[in-house]
């Protein structure tokens, strides 16, 4: 695929001061959110943006989406480079790629009635008339699967799948190129998970939106991006293809954390089982961010921070010891 | 923990300077004192003579910042009435004062306190729905309607109690029970809503899941954990043992510092009611700082150890 | 026959929601041997957590428990309150999900630690101590004896639920129920976790009920299986077959919608509808709404009971047998 990246995000980062200890006098630290963060989506292809609690996903999605300003680097979507403003120029971007949360109950108005929530956007941005505006709704309903007769129900008439159905409609009503999901079905009962990954799936192949995938969760990630990075302590530790990446990881954390994924099929299979807990974004270590807990790592691990470097074909890895695996290196000790 | 304290003593202060300023502020756009204080037929040298003596001919801004000059100097001005020393009017009537609120205040969390663990623990039986309409009742009746029903009842009809004065300890017993009541109705509400919190709370299951016994999870586990919003009521409680019993000691006639910011107020008595705010106005203060100070000893997650997690 | 450490004889759970009695448990059976590990698998609803709760009396005074529950071949349903504390966590604990909230936030590490142990050991405090530490340690907790004097909101999540594991052990129980004790938790503490519950396991002999949604924490921590749907027991089966040769349509269902780390990288079949709610449960098979194989006549009529279906292999499934294993087999699930 050769077209121009729908969005492109470059040397991205964010960081916040945040004091050490509650008082007035405490020393102030700085908090990497994001360190250095970039990636290209192309038009309609899915990226999955994975990774454990502070690694800094969260915040990228709201730095893609201009939500809040980055303390440098720089976003461009379609061309034109994303400004956290709040003026026009932003908001007319907006149009063009939306957002979607973990909880669909918290997004959702109690007070109006669901037809009326998902007719918003058009509402705002004064599109169409108040006819074609209803029709576009249907439509739209009718695309999630969500029957027509929910048009005027309450959100907390329906169930956990049914809302989540709604905020995607929403979303899509402006007809966004790009639409950012930030744990779209971790609230939803495993059962009702399957509905609407096929149902975002074939959303992209209708419409031909591209997805901004994050979450925590690798094996959904695994069966919706097109491509997936890993992240960890605000930064892309690895990027590449979902297949070879789960079946031949090749950073170090990336071995932990695919490993680390119970599966039926390998039960009682080696685990790599990582020590202790991530260190705190406050105090990133030195050199790699991964080095202290990680079973390979070297005095240059401990000294130099490793670049993502091309990996094989369209993969990047920052890592001094790509391609080594944990569980060889441990056979072989 | 110390800039914990550090910083809620700063504020505390600010606070105070606060009120000072708008009460000052307050008092002096509501009218000339020497007219009110002088007769309406006094000759025009005798005011001018009074303004002058009690600095009243200077600016508002000039009185303000004599005022606060003196303050510092722990002057607190003169009652316009019969010119002594503001401190020393007010601070005669204080012990009076306590003298209802102190018990009254022990009888609110005697009270209202075990009531509301009770209602907590028993909840949704007879018992706690009963102390829950008595404590409504407790709260929204007023304290002049409380206080002169009670005199009705036992001064007036049994005749076994007197209707005011502050003569022998028999007389304070009517007004503190008046000043009680609405206090442990409240402390009742407070203590159950707060245990009922806790006791949804998983620590407690994972309590009972280990096998305490349940008086002791109860003891060891959700008191201390209700103990925490509980003390704010209770903080503001103690708060307003100087000035709490206004209304009180005005239908007892008892003759405590409330009925005095009353007089000093009508006769635009402005030193008088000046010291007896800033006194309010500390005593608050001190409490909330009080009940910080004692969030930060009871609740380990106020301390300010926040950012630094250990692996 | 030895007695098994755990019988439960249809065991059925109400609550009492003011206005009328709503059924959340429907009957359960099950027999867990010394030592035996026994996966719960279920979504919301389910009834796979309140099984327990109820079962230990630790449900609130809503709840209408009825049936039997032997331990040991003692009936302990409608033992009095300090009966039951005298049993929780002595013979029988129990670990939850979200470790950080439940432990008491204004208690220290060691404080938690040393109540259960003298409580269940009669230890002098002074012994409890040490033997805290030592507990912490048994549990992969580096630098145990500064962690004793923290508190639980200066501990990751990873680490408090370890916490709640060693106090589980404090008591040298014979049973530890584990309901989703790593749902809260990142995937690499969660290894860590499943690695300590393991080791544990191996060292004291401890019988484990693991209650999941996620088939492949069971699949790793367990012996036998038993999937719940809306209060009832659908299906229970050794580990290898319920993967293998799942015989309940909602099995095979929650097998082919649940996206896998490996494996064929196939579409996933959905399952359609959602959840009932337990009021409003349809009059025969609970799932007979969202079933592919539904069929009318018999589905519909009354709730098919729990049938053997092969050698430690039951399925609560009418259709299961009147049709060959094969040919259900064979059946396509839309």
């Amino acid at each position: 695929m050769t077209s121009a990246p729908l969005i492109s995000v470059s040397e991205l980062r964010r960081t916040y001061k945040v004091k050490t200890t509650g008082g007035w006098f405490s020393p102030t630290a700085e908090l990497k959110a994001v360190d250095g963060v970039s990636f290209d989506i192309r038009p309609g292809e899915t990226l999955g943006l994975v990774g454990e609690s502070g690694c800094g996903k969260s915040t990228t999605a709201k730095l893609v989406l201009g939500l809040i300003p980055a303390t440098s680097g720089k976003v461009v979507f379609e061309g034109k480079p994303v400004a956290a403003d709040s003026k026009r120029a932003w908001r007319e971007q907006r149009r063009r790629m939306q957002m979607v949360y973990q909880d669909p109950l918290g997004a959702l108005d109690r007070r109006l009635p669901v037809g009326t929530q998902a007719m918003e956007p058009l509402d705002i941005f004064g599109e169409g008339t108040k006819v074609e505006r209803r029709d576009r709704m249907l439509a739209l309903f009718d695309a999630v699967g969500l029957p027509r007769t929910s048009v005027d129900r309450y959100p907390h008439e329906l169930s956990g799948g049914q809302r989540q159905r709604v905020v995607l409609a929403r979303a899509l009503m402006l007809r966004p190129s790009l639409l950012v999901c930030d744990e779209p079905i971790s609230a939803l009962d495993v059962s009702i998970q399957a509905q609407v990954i096929n149902l975002l799936k074939d959303l992209q192949e209708q419409l031909g939106v591209a997805y901004l995938f994050i979450s925590h969760d690798l094996k959904v990630v695994r069966h919706v991006s097109h491509r997936v990075a890993v992240m960890y302590l605000g930064r892309i530790v690895e990027s590449g293809r979902p297949e070879e990446i789960m079946r031949a990881p090749a950073h170090p954390y990336s071995q932990a954390l695919i490993s680390a994924v119970p599966s039926p099929r390998a039960r009682g299979k080696e685990r790599i089982v990582l020590e202790g807990d991530p260190p705190s974004p406050v105090d990133i270590p030195k050199g790699c961010a991964f080095h202290p807990r990680c079973p390979l790592a070297t005095d240059r691990c401990r000294s130099e921070a490793p670049e993502l470097h091309p990996f094989g074909e369209q993969r990047h890895v920052a890592c001094h010891r790509a391609g080594v695996s944990i569980t060889s290196a441990r056979g072989a000790a | 923990m110390l800039a914990y304290i550090a910083t809620r003593v700063g504020r505390a202060i600010f606070t105070i300077f606060l009120v000072l300023t708008f009460s000052f502020t307050i008092l002096a756009a509501t009218g000339d004192p020497a007219l009110l204080i002088m007769s309406v037929d006094a000759p025009p040298e005798a005011i001018e003579a009074f303004r002058e003596r009690y600095g009243l001919d200077a600016s508002v801004w000039q009185q303000y910042i004599g005022y606060l000059g003196n303050l510092l100097q722990g002057n607190f001005g003169q009652s316009l009435r019969d010119g002594r020393d503001a401190w020393d009017v007010v601070v005669e009537r204080i012990p009076l004062t306590l003298a209802l609120t102190v018990p009254a205040f022990l009888l609110k969390i005697g009270i209202g306190i075990p009531a509301g663990i009770y209602a907590a623990l028993h909840r949704n039986s007879f018992l706690d729905r009963l102390v829950m309409m008595i404590s409504v009742a407790g709260y929204t009746v007023p304290s002049f309607v409380l206080g002169l029903i009670l005199i009705l009842i036992f001064a007036v009809n049994l005749g076994v109690l007197p209707s005011g004065g502050q003569d022998t300890w028999r007389h304070a017993i009517l007004p503190i029970v008046t000043l009680g009541t609405a206090g442990a109705a409240i402390i009742a509400r407070y203590t159950r809503s707060a245990m009922l919190e806790v006791l949804g709370q998983p620590y407690i299951r994972t309590a009972r899941a280990t096998g305490v016994p349940w008086p002791k999870a109860v003891r060891r586990h959700a008191l201390p954990n209700a103990a925490i919003p509980t003390l704010t009521v209770v903080g503001l409680m103690v708060g307003s043992l100087i000035a709490g019993a206004v209304v009180v000691e005005s239908v007892f006639s008892w003759p405590g510092v409330g009925r005095l910011l009353i007089s000093a107020v009508a006769n635009r008595d402005l030193m008088i009611v000046q010291a007896i705010l800033l006194l309010v106005a500390v005593c608050m203060v001190t409490s909330n700082l009080l009940v910080d100070i004692a969030y930060g000893l009871i609740d380990p997650r106020l301390r300010g150890r926040s950012g630094s997690r250990k692996t | 026959m030895r007695e098994p450490l755990v019988r439960i004889n249809g065991l059925t759970i109400d609550f009492d929601t003011g206005q009328s009695n709503v059924r959340a448990l429907h009957g359960f059976d099950l027999q867990i041997e010394k030592g035996e590990a026994v996966g719960i698998v279920g979504e919301s609803g389910s009834g796979k957590s309140i099984t327990w709760l109820g079962a230990l009396g630790l449900l609130g005074p809503r709840a209408r428990v009825a049936g039997s529950v032997r331990l040991d071949g003692r009936e302990i349903l409608g033992l009095g309150e300090r009966e039951m504390a005298a049993i929780r966590g002595k013979r029988v604990a129990m670990i939850f999900q979200d470790p950080t909230s439940s432990l008491n936030p204004v208690h220290r590490i060691g404080q938690q630690l040393v109540e259960s142990l003298v409580l269940h050991r009669g230890m002098s405090a002074r012994s409890a101590s040490a033997e805290a530490r030592r507990l912490l340690e048994r549990v992969q907790i580096a630098a145990a004896a500064q962690r004793l004097s923290e508190y639980p909101h200066e501990l990751s999540g990873g680490m408090n639920q370890r916490v709640m594991i060693a106090m589980a052990l404090a008591g040298e129980p014979d049973l530890l129920i584990a309901d989703e004790p790593t749902t809260a938790l990142d995937v690499t503490i969660q290894a860590q976790i499943l690695e300590v519950l393991k080791e544990m396991r191996r060292e004291t002999g401890m019988g484990l009920v693991i209650i999941s949604h996620d088939l492949g924490i069971v699949a790793e921590l367990a012996d036998r299986v038993v999937v719940m749907y809306a209060g009832r027991p659908v299906e229970t089966a050794p580990v290898s077959r319920i993967f293998d040769a799942p015989c309940h349509p909602y099995t095979r269902g929650l097998l082919a919608a649940l996206p896998e780390i490996d494996g064929a990288l196939e579409r996933l079949v959905a399952i359609p509808g959602q959840v009932p709610e337990p009021h409003k449960l349809p009059p025969g098979c609970p799932f007979a709404p969202r079933c592919a194989q539904v069929n009318a006549k018999v589905c519909d009529e009354t709730v098919p009971p729990m049938r053997a279906i092969a050698q430690d292999h039951a399925a609560a499934c009418a259709l299961i047998h009147t049709a060959k294993p094969e040919a259900l087999r064979s059946l396509e699930l839309a």
